[in-house]
């Protein structure tokens, strides 16, 4: 703004401090150099924004559903390895699977549930079935699968009791639905291990959205190296043979989804993930996932290291989740991640020759 | 389940059996002296808690912040320079010659001339400064993001095609805020949170806060349309800078109003949602705006993310048939 023509003998202002990195130039440059501009009330961002406040408003989710998205995975990939030590006949990796899928889902309801912003109205959640609603066909999902999974671990609990369980007539019933609820579960353990991946990937928080199209091949490699890290860390050597396996696959597929879900993203919205807290999470839970999986491989077969191995796998998907969970967060605080990717994808829809589906048009 | 993007009939989509035009706001910013009175009447009719503690957000006259739980109108203020004026204008006409196909009826005789680079573009009263006040307000999507992943079914689309929260049904689970492309929904916290300095302690004294808990958003004050009446802030409104009426009027009201800006060289005039084929099919609140959007806050390109579901779900098909895989491929492989 110029307020009288005698502004431009002032004396230029410094150079404005730029944002970390700097190297995105989209933002306008209001510099011209001459000094002839009023005193910014804000720091001047690279792009054009409202006084630096947020687009979109980030999920009012604290740690108990990252909390969640950790122990749904255990749960499932639990689940998994009980249904195949039943069929295969391998009783302590069935027991300890069954209850620890019980323990991990359970634990994560109650997760779920204290995040509410109203604990007591849970039950709304199976007030109607909705396709459109990643949440609703979760908890569906969720219920469905708790069924088979509790059915199966009380089961479990019962013969470990010396049949002390007060159940009466409904001990045969149980003995004979056991089986079928421990498959069951494991129907359910693929949905609930990649659902809360598509819950995160339909909104509108930038870096989750991005990722929509990995992110469920992420989250189901996560879950298969907690569980059969979590086998390892509980069941002897002898009957983990497949847990050894499911582990080494799921490092795999966890560190290959990453790096090509990194990959394909929009390289703005990616950002969060590298930086920061989350940044930090997600560097550490590959090296644990890389080095659970060399040390299941390499000793799986020694009681001492698969257990070790085990436990560096259940932190490795435990930050995997927090630091995606974190990262989507951030990336909703910042109107960065919002305004820039869209103004990117609608500039190149635009060169592409499309201008017919811009929300901004002229007329 | 209607469709999930792409121009539709809202109400139609959600069975609705009579037929009842849809409403939407036309907001004119154009015309907005940034008075509030909106921010005031929305807050009086709908009982709507005090958000904050009345603290001076340093961001010129906008005190209010966002939209939010307990904000259903937010006048957001911006001060620009002559720079940033001629540049609102070059973009503006950048819009106009990229030759957007019409949505909707043909033009009126429009008094838009067809070469936008002759046309006199001399500010007519101007500036080297000058404020952009809008009063934002939820839009009310053809397909809205908060009511496709709201899992209780609180969130509904009413019979004038927008969309309200059931606040007896909602559990407070959040989904809606993640889902919103605008950054509209919220879930309202119980106020008790907001620690007053004692200088402050005159507003410090909260009543007690309704529907903490659980999501809150402008409902268009579907208790007043279902009496006839215009919502409270477009009752207010002393310059009718917020139009309210049927949602194919207001749309042809906001055409016809940035062709006249265009005429008279304010190319940097451009309409907000008024395009049915735009990522979230159209929105029940038009805006006519003088620079781009995000400089009033506005995603530049939103997409409703339920969009994408579909491919979503096969995705997560393929990931959980590979987790299978991998635990039968994990067994086998033991046995052996």
């Amino acid at each position: 703004m110029t307020l009288s023509e005698f502004d431009s003998f002032r004396p230029s202002e410094p150079a404005r401090r730029r944002r970390e990195g700097g190297k995105r130039g989209t933002g306008r440059r209001r510099d011209n150099g001459d000094g002839s501009r009023e005193m910014p009330m804000v720091p001047e961002p690279e792009f054009s924004s409202y006084y630096g406040r947020p687009v979109v408003k980030p999920a009012p989710w604290g740690d108990d559903v990252a909390i969640y998205l950790f122990l749904g995975g255990v749960a499932a990939g639990s689940a998994l390895l009980a249904a195949g030590g039943q069929l295969t006949g391998r009783p302590v990796l069935r027991r300890n699977a069954r209850l620890g899928a019980l323990t991990a889902v359970s634990a994560g309801a109650v997760a779920l549930v204290k995040d509410l912003g109203r604990p007591e109205r849970f039950l709304h959640m199976l007030r109607t079935f909705k396709v459109t609603s990643p949440m609703s066909v979760g908890s569906w999902i969720l219920s469905a699968f708790s069924a088979g999974a509790g059915v199966a671990a009380v089961a479990e609990i019962d013969r470990m009791s010396g049949n002390r369980l007060p159940l009466g007539p409904l001990r045969n019933v149980l003995q004979a639905v056991e089986g079928p609820a421990g498959i069951e579960a494991a129907v359910f353990a693929g949905p609930l291990a990649a659902y809360t991946a598509v819950l995160l990937g339909d909104t509108a928080t930038p870096t989750w959205n991005a990722a929509h199209e990995e992110l469920p091949f992420v989250f189901v490699s996560s879950a298969c190296l907690a569980s059969a890290g979590l086998a390892m860390v509980t069941t002897p050597v002898r009957e983990t043979g497949p847990a050894r396996n499911l582990a080494v696959l799921g490092v795999l597929g966890d560190v290959v989804a990453m790096k090509v879900m990194e990959r394909r993203m929009d390289p703005v919205a990616a950002e969060p993930l590298h930086q920061g807290k989350a940044g930090a999470m997600l560097k550490w839970s590959e090296r644990l996932a890389v080095a659970g999986g060399l040390g299941t491989l390499l000793g799986g077969r020694h009681r001492i290291v698969a257990a070790v191995s085990g436990l560096a796998l259940l932190s490795a998907s435990a930050l995997t989740r927090f630091g995606v969970f974190e990262a989507g967060l951030e990336s909703a605080r910042d109107p960065r991640y919002t305004i820039e990717p869209q103004k990117n994808r609608l500039a190149a829809r635009r060169a592409a020759g499309v201008t017919g589906d811009a929300i901004t048009t002229g007329s | 389940m209607g469709q999930l993007s792409g121009p539709t009939d809202p109400t139609a989509d959600a069975h609705w059996e009579h037929n009842h035009p849809r409403k939407g706001f036309f907001t004119d910013t154009s015309i907005c002296i940034g008075c509030k009175a909106c921010e005031v009447a929305c807050k009086e009719w709908n009982h709507n808690p005090q958000d904050g503690n009345l603290e001076l957000l340093g961001s010129s006259y906008d005190n209010t912040g966002s939209l939010g739980a307990s904000t259903w109108r937010h006048v957001a203020f911006i001060e620009q320079g002559q720079d940033r004026i001629v540049e609102a204008r070059e973009s503006g006409r950048a819009l106009v010659s990229l030759g957007m196909p019409r949505i909707g009826p043909p033009a009126p005789a429009a008094s838009v001339p067809a070469d936008l680079a002759e046309a006199d573009t001399t500010p007519p009263d101007t500036a080297d400064f000058r404020w952009l006040m809008s009063s934002d307000v939820c839009k009310h999507c053809t397909h809205a993001g908060c009511l496709d992943v709201c899992p209780t079914g609180a969130l509904f689309r009413t019979e004038f095609g927008t969309v309200v929260v059931q606040d007896d049904v909602c559990n407070g689970c959040g989904t809606c805020v993640a889902g919103c492309p605008f950054g509209v929904i919220e879930r309202r916290s119980n106020g008790t949170v907001k620690v007053s300095t004692s200088r402050e302690d005159q507003h410090a004294a909260h009543p007690e806060v309704p529907n903490a808990g659980i999501a809150q958003k402008c409902t268009l004050c579907y208790d007043r349309l279902v009496a006839d009446e215009t919502p409270a802030c477009a009752k207010a409104c002393p310059t009718t800078s917020i139009k309210f009426g049927d949602h194919d009027d207001m749309v042809e009201a906001a055409r016809e109003r940035v062709a006249d800006l265009h005429a008279k060289g304010l190319t940097e005039a451009r309409l907000y949602g008024a395009n049915e084929n735009d990522g979230v099919g159209g929105t029940g609140s038009v805006f006519l705006l003088l620079d781009e959007p995000e400089v009033y806050g506005l995603p530049p390109d939103p997409r409703v993310p339920t969009a994408d579901l579909p491919k979503m779900y096969r995705r997560a098909g393929m990931a959980v048939a590979g987790m299978a895989a991998a635990a039968a491929l994990a067994f086998l492989g033991g046995r052996a």
